[in-house]
């Protein structure tokens, strides 16, 4: 970090020089379409100021797409240093800010926005709403994310990355260990996309208690929305945890106060506690919406209700208290005492009960189901052996004493790749090929699916199966390079050979979404796998206002109960009069804001306060000029709800 | 429940009006989240003082004793403003509103007093880690009731041009809500901080 109070832009790399360049190409190619095909009125009224929940999620999930290939690409160049011993491919630095934005752009600028892109593309749908909770904070949301993580990545080019670890742990992430404004642009990338999720999970809380279809009981709610609900209750009280533990930090930093510095009685143990107070339920907040997702992949593609519904419910509520109680677990060596690491190994143990739970029940869902074999449910398949060896290495982790061995070494690594990737990754591309067909309106193409599904699969367990051998030989996390003597080499050499897999599996993706834009099977049903719940009862794409008459929910699984005994949007009932529909307006204001918070956060990385006060200023002349709007909302007349259902094929 | 829920358009959205009540009191919550971190590493390090300059030495009772009485009338005032909002006089309301901001005023007036005089006498947040996490509890405390002053006077602004409506209504509840809120901070403050600080 030293070297990066010399220049604004990082020099001196050629990898960096390379990324500089292709940087200027890629923004001059996009401003060069936007002109030339006169799209940006386009972009400005379809998307930057829209509160359209359908269209929020579409962006939210291109960021995180694009947020995996740079993580992505992080985790490529780690394993190519670490491919054969004493290599010098990256410099020392250069890996050691390489593992931390890899770490911190998957956690929270991939899995939180393709969370919550699902979040926003399927619960209004699922629970039969035309819209969530609070649009115009739901657009807030995104952009505050989506100017978080430019902030973070802008560091790539300009002041230099952060460089200690994805949790930055002082007293290396105060200012004598990194003099440089790296830390702070991981302060503020975090703390302001952070912001953002948290009034994610106020949103979808109050639109799944309040917005759901009549008729519609909790207890019949499908099991995503119940885990979007579970997940949600986490992140408010997760999230604010972290907005303290950043800004605590960064107290530390700009003011030289001394709370987790090793000087003038600062403790920085309290920052790792307070930063895995966070961190532990961050990992139930992205996994349990997975866990939702598989429970509506299996139910419909075994044909049959889930199993044991109500346990399923239960579990994911337990999953989400217990996770509030198990954070010493990452430092059981921090020496707190027998007792307290007790407590927390039986914890941690207790909440291999629940998720065993759901795993035995999907299982019972599938026994004597009549499985179709589509890619989701490949997908979830997939999972559940890698998340039931994911899970055992955990238990053996959270034993105490023997963690003692463990800790902070390639085992570890190993482990919660397992459960981050083959819980959480697998889990949202099931979500993503499931509910592709109702966000684009057709599906993706299956044969070059299956290849990517397989390349993906086997390069997992090749790139993660050597790492368990190699923390059992010695090997810790983060060590830069290594010599021939440790008995390393081969099985670096094997895991590194699996994450390129793994990356020929995301090129696949790729290639598979292009060639389906154009080839894929069209769905002109709205409902291309016979499914369950009430996203699939509307067309696909759904129109604007989702819903012409909001769906009279009788039982769980509602939509197909409706298509059983054919009532509600399944036909039969008499055709009722369209009412005109309340929506929110678009506003420009979510996005002026949060570029706002980005020229303040940017302002204050580089402690120019001058910047940081007027990025401020502009933050709260935003919430001023909303306050006082009084028209934020329409109402959509019958005529054009007519002229839309019939154009998609609808019966008016 | 068939039969009654035939077309349920309507009440969905007469709704939104709770919904943001229901949102504040969600968003109260995680503040409370955030108090609670603070008041949590404030006890941790109340000790670590470094060998030197500790509460007890610094804290001056009428100061806080001031502003706490302050605060709590502010928070008075400000419930008399809602009873004068829910009588429909818009002339009451802006003034019990008026008499809130300046005690709001007043109250940051003293806070940033007292800083400065400890600042003056060398107690600087960096000055020790009790003192670090003092300044941070105290000092977030005094930004929210900064803030507040300013969202505050944009609510009058919208009674003095639009008056009593149902969403101003709604506004001058939130932010009442919020004010009232930050009094409950305030007691602890008093009591962790300033109380035991003392004693």
């Amino acid at each position: 970090m030293g070297e990066k109070a010399k220049g604004f832009f990082v020099t001196g790399d050629p990898l960096i020089y390379g990324a500089d360049v292709s940087i200027i190409i890629t923004l001059l190619g996009i401003l060069v379409f936007l002109t030339y095909f006169k799209k940006w009125g386009w972009l400005w009224s379809e998307w930057l100021t829209t509160v359209d929940h359908k269209k929020i999620g579409i962006m939210y999930l291109v960021s995180s797409l694009l947020m995996l290939f740079r993580g992505g690409v992080d985790a490529l160049l780690m394993r190519m240093q670490l491919a054969m011993p004493n290599t010098h491919f990256l410099q020392s630095q250069h890996y050691n800010e390489i593992f931390t934005t890899h770490g911190t752009i998957m956690i929270l600028f991939m899995a939180m926005p393709f969370m919550f892109a699902l979040f926003n593309i399927v619960i209004p749908l699922q629970i039969g709403a035309r819209d969530v909770a609070y649009p115009f904070l739901n657009a807030m949301s995104f952009w505050l994310f989506f100017f978080g993580a430019l902030l973070f990545n802008l560091s790539f080019v300009i002041g230099g990355s952060p460089d200690a670890g994805w949790l930055s742990y002082p007293p290396l992430s105060e200012l004598a260990g990194s003099p440089g404004p790296g830390q702070n642009f991981y302060i503020w990338g975090i703390q302001i996309s952070g912001i953002g999720s948290l009034a994610t999970g106020i949103n979808f809380l109050v639109t799944i208690l309040k917005m759901r279809a009549p008729g519609m009981k909790l207890m019949q709610m499908p099991l995503f929305t119940w885990s979007v609900l579970s997940s949600c209750i986490t992140i408010i009280f997760a999230f604010p945890v972290l907005t303290v533990t950043l800004a605590l930090l960064f107290v530390d930093r700009f003011f030289g106060a001394h709370i987790f510095t090793a000087a003038s009685g600062g403790n920085p143990m309290m920052y790792v506690n307070l930063i895995w107070m966070w961190g532990h339920p961050e990992v139930y907040i992205v996994v349990l919406p997975a866990f939702g997702i598989y429970s509506e992949i299996v139910s419909t593609f075994s044909k049959k209700k889930i199993f044991g519904y109500k346990s399923m419910v239960f579990s994911m509520i337990i999953i989400s208290v217990l996770g509030y109680f198990t954070w010493v677990h990452h430092f059981f060596t921090m020496g707190a005492g027998a007792d307290v690491n007790t407590f927390f190994a039986i914890t941690t143990m207790a909440i291999g009960i629940p998720t065993g739970v759901k795993i035995f029940n999907w299982l019972f869902t599938m026994f004597r189901g009549r499985i179709t074999m589509t890619q989701p449910m490949l997908w979830t398949l997939a999972f559940i052996p890698c998340f039931l060896v994911g899970g055992a290495t955990g238990v053996m982790l959270a034993a105490a004493p023997a963690d003692y061995q463990y800790h902070n070494s390639y085992f570890l690594i190993a482990h919660f790749h397992q459960t981050l990737i083959g819980g959480v990754v697998f889990g949202y591309l099931a979500g993503l090929y499931y509910w592709w067909p109702k966000m684009f309106g057709f599906k993706l193409n299956d044969r070059i699916g299956k290849w990517a599904f397989w390349t993906w699969n086997i390069g997992f367990y090749v790139c993660f199966m050597p790492q368990y051998a190699l923390g059992f030989m010695g090997m810790t996390r983060r060590v830069y390079t290594y010599g021939w003597d440790m008995g390393w080499a081969p099985y670096n050499l094997v895991s590194t050979a699996g994450a390129f897999l793994m990356g020929i599996g995301f090129i696949f993706q790729v290639w598979q979404i292009l060639y389906s834009i154009k080839h894929g099977e069209r769905d002109l049903t709205g409902d291309p796998w016979n499914g369950r719940t009430l996203e699939w009862s509307i067309p696909s794409p759904a129109p604007h206002y989702n819903f012409a008459h909001l769906p009279a929910v009788r039982s769980d699984d509602s939509w197909w109960d409706m298509k059983k005994h054919r009532y509600g949007a399944a036909g039969q009932d008499e055709i009722k009069e369209y009412a005109p529909i309340h929506m929110p307006k678009n506003s420009g204001i979510p996005f002026l804001m949060s570029a706002c918070w980005f020229v303040a956060g940017f302002g204050l990385t580089f402690e120019w306060i001058w910047l940081g006060i007027a990025g401020l200023a502009g933050i709260g002349i935003c919430l001023l000029a909303r306050s006082f709007q009084r028209n934020t909302d329409y109402y959509i007349p019958v005529d054009e709800i007519k002229r839309t259902e019939a154009s998609i094929g609808r019966v008016v | 429940m068939a039969q009654s829920a035939i077309s349920m358009d309507a009440p969905q959205e007469h709704q939104h009006d709770t919904f943001k009540l229901l949102g504040f009191w969600i968003f109260l919550v995680t503040d409370c989240i955030i108090f609670a971190c603070l008041f949590a590493v404030y006890a941790v390090l109340r000790t670590h003082t470094d060998g030197d300059l500790t509460g007890r030495e610094l804290f001056e009772v009428k100061g806080f004793t001031a502003e706490t009485l302050i605060l709590l009338a502010s928070s008075f005032t400000s419930g008399l403003a809602s009873l004068a909002m829910h009588k429909g006089s818009k002339k009451q309301l802006l003034g019990w509103l008026t008499v809130t901001v300046l005690l709001g005023l007043s109250f940051v007036g003293l806070e940033i007093t007292e800083f400065a005089k400890m600042a003056s006498e060398g107690a600087r947040i960096s000055t020790n880690a009790f003192l670090s996490s003092f300044f941070t509890l105290v000092g977030t405390h005094g930004l929210h009731v900064s803030f507040g002053l300013i969202w505050m006077i944009g609510v009058m602004v919208q009674i003095a041009r639009f008056g009593i409506d149902s969403l101003t209504k709604e506004k001058v509840t939130i932010v009442g809500l919020y004010w009232h809120f930050l009094d409950v901070v305030w007691i602890f403050i008093f009591t962790v901080v300033y109380l035991l600080g003392v004693m």
